[in-house]
């Protein structure tokens, strides 16, 4: 299944956010979306997932889910988005209460999503009881209990501390190493774009439009050889020097206002 | 490893044979904690001081009686039966009012809190209608409904109906949008979105606002039976003060107290057994 942003453009108010931004994304392909703060990642991420009407252009999907998909489009929030009310594995189990399951089925699915996040002794846990990296691997574990064709990732690991985050992003790229899941990443933070993404669609400064498409010339299981590192830290370089200058604009525009 | 013993020997070194002073500790106060039986024994010495006071001939029983004598009357009438009567008439008047303005409530603050058109029409309904004192539209009400209970159950319901539905819309707008737009990027049905995300999301503002309309109903119930009742403790309070029977009249107070204390204690269950998760 693929996902198309379709000369997409928003703006709220007088607020002009997004441009004409126009990619695809191709079954099991995972692109990054970067740019400077404020430049309308996340606001094009909520449009691809239909959660957010664009003022112009349109989200768009080709091709067939696949058949046992539960949500095609599934999103993986950065702030998690638990429902701090039910244990764990009722929160895996939430989006799977109105699909057409039994509850057996539904048992099935929740111990499945649990086991694949290594989260089978915490089902009885409240997400208050969970450390930042257990909630982000619940919100994973109730994203795949659905079966996403595309997950939808806003900044999935920008709430965490450096060992969580490389501790989630080796489980993301296992998760998504044999293609059968697409993503688009939301990130500030290159070297995760790098490492994960086929992909890396670069944003300007506000309103955001499409200043470069990136493709990262290797695959990922490529990538933790000593050679490819460096090839990637000197592709992290150069998109940083990409996007620098208006990074800096963009801060500045956030302190003034 | 790294080396930083020449940065080291660039910074002056202290003088080794000054005196050592601990750091002083600026971090204390600011977290006040109750002690476990503080508030009993503090209690107990009121009491005791205002039983000496009155034992001793210090104040006019006529105008404070002592606790003894306040203890005594309220034995005399539950023994009587007419504490039953006077605390049943009250305690009716109070539920009934109290669960219809409550049901009322939460309709009309889920309503408002969740359509835009009961947004706009009720929000400015409730602000305009909020800040009558309650008790003025009884006499509107004993016209309306007649002279009996109805009057006194509709000011009540009134009473709570506003301070209920405030909380529960508020309740509302304080669920986190992010849950929301979690359970709708599930594609969760909107009466699911409800039951399953607003309502628990809501039920700290809810029982919070339960807690304030508890208080509201008992303040309506005593000023309805102080305006037209024979039996109900606003009554009572009122006929011992008209008869000087001021230890009646604060054995009447004592049970008011003892009402709010055990609503407040039944609210502080219901928080504990449904708010479990936080």
């Amino acid at each position: 299944m693929d996902l198309i942003a379709h000369h997409i453009s928003h703006r709220f108010g007088a607020l002009e956010v997004l441009d004409d931004v126009s990619f695809t994304l191709r079954s099991g392909e995972v692109v990054a979306i970067v740019g400077p703060s404020g430049c309308g990642k996340s606001t094009l991420l909520s449009i691809l997932g239909g959660l957010l009407q664009p003022s112009a252009g349109q989200a768009e999907w080709r091709g067939a889910p696949p058949p046992d998909s539960r949500n095609p489009l599934t999103f993986v929030f950065q702030d998690f988005a638990l429902l701090p009310w039910c244990t764990v594995a009722e929160n895996v189990e939430f989006p799977l209460l109105h699909a057409n399951l039994s509850e057996r089925e539904r048992c099935a699915v929740v111990d499945d999503a649990l086991r694949r996040t290594s989260l089978s002794d915490f089902r009885g846990a409240y997400p208050r009881q969970l450390s930042g990296g257990m909630r982000q691997r619940v919100g994973i574990a109730r994203a795949l209990g659905v079966r996403p064709a595309i997950l939808l990732m806003d900044e999935p690991l920008s709430a965490l501390d450096s060992q969580t985050r490389e501790l989630l992003m080796e489980d993301f790229i296992r998760l998504l190493a044999d293609g059968s899941m697409g993503a688009v990443y939301v990130t500030h933070n290159l070297e995760e774009a790098v490492r994960i993404a086929d992909r890396i669609v670069v944003l300007s400064r506000r309103p955001g439009r499409i200043r470069e498409v990136v493709t990262i010339p290797l695959s990922r299981s490529e990538r933790g050889d000593i050679h490819a590192r460096e090839q990637l830290l000197a592709l992290q370089s150069d998109l940083w020097s990409l996007i620098r200058e208006q990074a800096v604009e963009a801060e500045r525009e956030v302190q003034h206002a | 490893m790294l080396d930083r013993a020449g940065e080291q020997a660039a910074s002056p070194p202290a003088d080794i044979n000054a005196e050592a002073r601990p750091v002083a500790f600026r971090g204390a106060g600011f977290a006040p904690k109750a002690g476990r039986y503080s508030g009993w024994i503090a209690l107990v010495l009121v009491l005791g001081l205002w039983q000496l006071a009155g034992s001793a001939g210090w104040v006019n029983p006529l105008f404070l009686p002592p606790p003894s004598a306040i203890a005594l009357a309220l034995w005399k009438l539950a023994l009587s039966g007419a504490l039953w009567n006077h605390v049943s008439a009250s305690v009716v008047r109070i539920g009934a009012g109290w669960i219809l303005g409550t049901m009322a409530g939460v309709a009309v603050g889920f309503a408002i809190g969740l359509s835009s058109l009961a947004r706009g029409v009720g929000i400015t309904f409730i602000s305009a209608l909020f800040p009558i004192p309650k008790i003025a539209l009884l006499p509107l009400l004993i016209l309306w409904l007649g002279i009996g209970e109805e009057p006194k159950i509709a000011t009540i319901a009134l009473g709570v109906f506003f301070s209920t539905a405030i909380s529960v819309y508020s309740g509302v707008d304080a669920v986190p949008r992010n849950l929301i737009r979690m359970a709708q990027s599930f594609g969760v049905p909107f009466a699911s979105i409800v039951r399953r995300v607003i309502w628990p999301g809501a039920l700290p503002s809810i029982l919070a606002g339960f807690r304030i309309s508890a208080s509201v109903a008992l303040l309506l119930v005593v000023s309805a039976e102080m305006i037209g009742a024979q039996f109900g403790i606003g009554a009572f309070v009122l006929q011992a003060g008209n008869l000087m029977q001021t230890d009646q009249l604060l054995a009447g107070v004592v049970v008011l107290s003892l009402f709010g204390l055990a609503v407040g204690k039944l609210i502080n269950l219901l928080e504990t057994r449904l708010l479990h998760w936080r």
